[in-house]
């Protein structure tokens, strides 16, 4: 009960810190800040997108990275289109509106993680990493060498797309914006784990011949995980195209889906608050770290190689325990 | 005359060369123990993966309630009812007693795609749930994880598990395993009256469990069913006490 109540505060004070962060950046003239929280707001969209199929269900994706960079293109592409005027394919008319943009990211990053779960989810352990991987692979390179939008110069977003009633080139807004997504994306997390459908799959990560023994088929419920998983990762990847105005082949390399990975990790896998607390870590690492050498990544390895070894919580596992099921 | 719940016919399974079930036939009629005995390596574990889905047979037909199952998936013959126990505990290591009958009663109700309404406060499966693990006794222990309850105590969860299945026949393989003497005697009491719930198709070692329950014993040998009978004649079949006793003819 203690450990539960601890977990509780603590996601308070993730989700009031990742607000207030920018409100007071705002308040004090440093509109990089704001920026960065919303960096963080967007891995960690990703990154609770990732953690459905790694935490809950068990599926570790090397290959997060196609639905982030998928749901880029999809932003810039549109975008793209909307500006110069030029249908997109079947005489589709171009897009700046984000509530277009994302319902599409989030569509087409579904049928693909269908597809790719449908072949891959057959398979565990590593297989199923290099599969996912290799899917990943494929899509990067055929984003670096379709000339049509930029190719390996990747493709700029010259204004950022619309919302009703904000302007979008505030970078506040684009923070209330991920920020709000977040939220919505936690509370269905929270709700998929809780009820029956996460109860399945936290068992099948488990333990999938006894579910299977009770009656339920462990890979429909694996495969309708990976496709919410994905379509969750998407919908990051088209705001973080919009965040920087830019999108390029590498938010599809493995770089990215390792960096998701690592997110999940750092934060605690599975844990609600997990991809929260390990954005924020990353994105702070990055910054600090960043501006003092250029082989920041070195340390955040050994922190990661600390969190494998010593706290597989990650941050949430080590101040609120481990998680119960009662 | 009564429809077999559970009927197998010339069901045949092989590894490379070794035939590990050769043309195995055998039914379990409804109320009855069915219970299957053998020594070590006579396929009894081939024969529980066969009808229970985890092995497909190369040859014959598995019939549950009147229906060929035999090309069915293990989640498939499940939810046709076929309810079974694990001969290692084979149960969800994080879930508590209770979530790990909640998730049987759940499989049972279908709506396992079910994305909103949490399954703490679903009174469909509390409730029931309470009740199973009283009916094994393990009421005081339903918050306990089951990774950290007691080895008997598991056994008695993977029972109360099948239970919430409320299966058309029980497959329990070595439900007495490592219980001990007196565990092996409460449970045997349990089984007996479980027989008039469902079937049990019986995989067990502990004669005394066997000898007290079954109302039909068959025997394995090398993958086959060597005789089928009552607990007497079973016990007076001579190729029953060659095979599996290991008494020579006139010792």
């Amino acid at each position: 009960m203690d450990e539960t109540r601890k977990e509780f505060w603590l996601n308070a004070v993730l989700l009031i810190g990742l607000f207030a962060t920018p409100v007071i950046a705002l308040m004090i003239d440093e509109p990089f800040y704001v920026t960065l929280s919303t960096r963080v707001a967007i891995f960690a969209l990703a990154a609770v997108g990732l953690n459905i199929a790694l935490g809950l269900g068990g599926m570790v994706s090397f290959g997060h990275a196609l639905y982030f960079g998928l749901g880029g293109y999809v932003a810039g592409i549109m975008a793209h289109h909307a500006f110069s005027g030029v249908p997109m394919v079947f005489g589709l008319s171009g897009s700046d509106q984000m509530l277009v943009i994302w319902p599409v990211a989030m569509l087409l990053s579904g049928l693909i993680a269908a597809i790719v779960g449908a072949l891959s989810l057959r398979t565990s352990g590593i297989f199923f990493i290099m599969i996912t991987l290799a899917f990943a692979q494929m899509a990067y390179y055929f984003a670096i060498g379709w000339p049509t939008y930029g190719g390996e110069d990747g493709l700029s977003i010259f204004v950022r797309n619309q919302f009703p009633g904000l302007n979008t080139m505030q970078t506040w807004n684009m923070f209330l914006l991920a920020y709000g997504a977040l939220v919505i994306a936690l509370v269905l997390f929270a709700m998929l784990r809780n009820a029956r459908f996460g109860a399945a799959l936290m068992a099948i990560r488990q333990n999938p011949e006894r579910v299977a023994a009770v009656g339920i088929s462990p890979f429909g419920i694996k495969l309708a995980a990976f496709v919410i998983s994905g379509m969750i990762t998407g919908l990051s990847g088209a705001m973080m195209a919009d965040l920087n105005r830019f999108v390029s082949p590498s938010m599809m390399s493995w770089h990215t889906s390792g960096q998701l990975i690592v997110i999940c990790i750092l934060g605690g896998v599975g844990r609600l608050f997990g991809p929260v607390a390990g954005a924020a870590v990353f994105v702070g690492f990055e910054v600090v770290f960043g501006g003092l050498t250029q082989h920041w990544q070195f340390w955040l390895g050994l922190v990661l190689l600390g969190v494998v070894l010593f706290a597989r919580g990650g941050v949430i596992g080590i101040i609120a325990g481990r998680e119960r099921h009662g | 005359m009564a429809e077999p719940v559970l009927d197998l016919a010339g069901v045949s399974k092989s590894f490379g060369a070794l035939k590990a079930t050769q043309d195995v036939s055998l039914t379990l009629m409804p109320g009855e123990i069915h219970a299957l005995i053998g020594p070590n390596g006579a396929g009894k574990s081939t024969l529980m993966a066969l009808v229970s889905g985890k092995l497909a047979p190369d040859s014959g037909r598995i019939v549950v309630q009147g229906q060929d199952v035999s090309g069915l998936s293990v989640a498939q013959r499940a939810r046709l009812g076929l309810g079974r126990s694990f001969q290692v505990s084979s149960l969800i290591p994080e879930y508590s007693a209770r979530r790990n009958v909640m998730l049987a009663l759940q499989a049972r109700q279908g709506h396992s795609y079910r994305m909103l309404w949490p399954v703490r406060r679903d009174r469909s499966l509390t409730e029931p749930a309470e009740e199973i693990l009283a009916r094994v006794g393990l009421e005081g222990r339903a918050s306990v994880p089951s990774e950290t309850l007691s080895h008997g105590e598991r056994r008695l969860l993977e029972i109360a598990v099948a239970l919430a299945l409320e299966p058309a026949a029980f497959l329990l393989d070595e439900p007495m395993a490592g219980m001990g003497a007196e565990g092996a005697r409460t449970l045997t009491a349990f089984l007996d009256t479980l027989r008039a719930e469902a079937p049990i198709l019986l995989v067990e070692h502990d004669m005394d469990a066997v000898f007290a329950l079954a109302d039909r014993v068959s025997v394995l040998a090398n993958g086959r069913v060597i005789a089928t009978g009552s607990v007497a004649e079973i016990r007076a079949d001579p190729a029953v006490r060659e095979a599996y006793l290991g008494e020579e003819e006139g010792a």
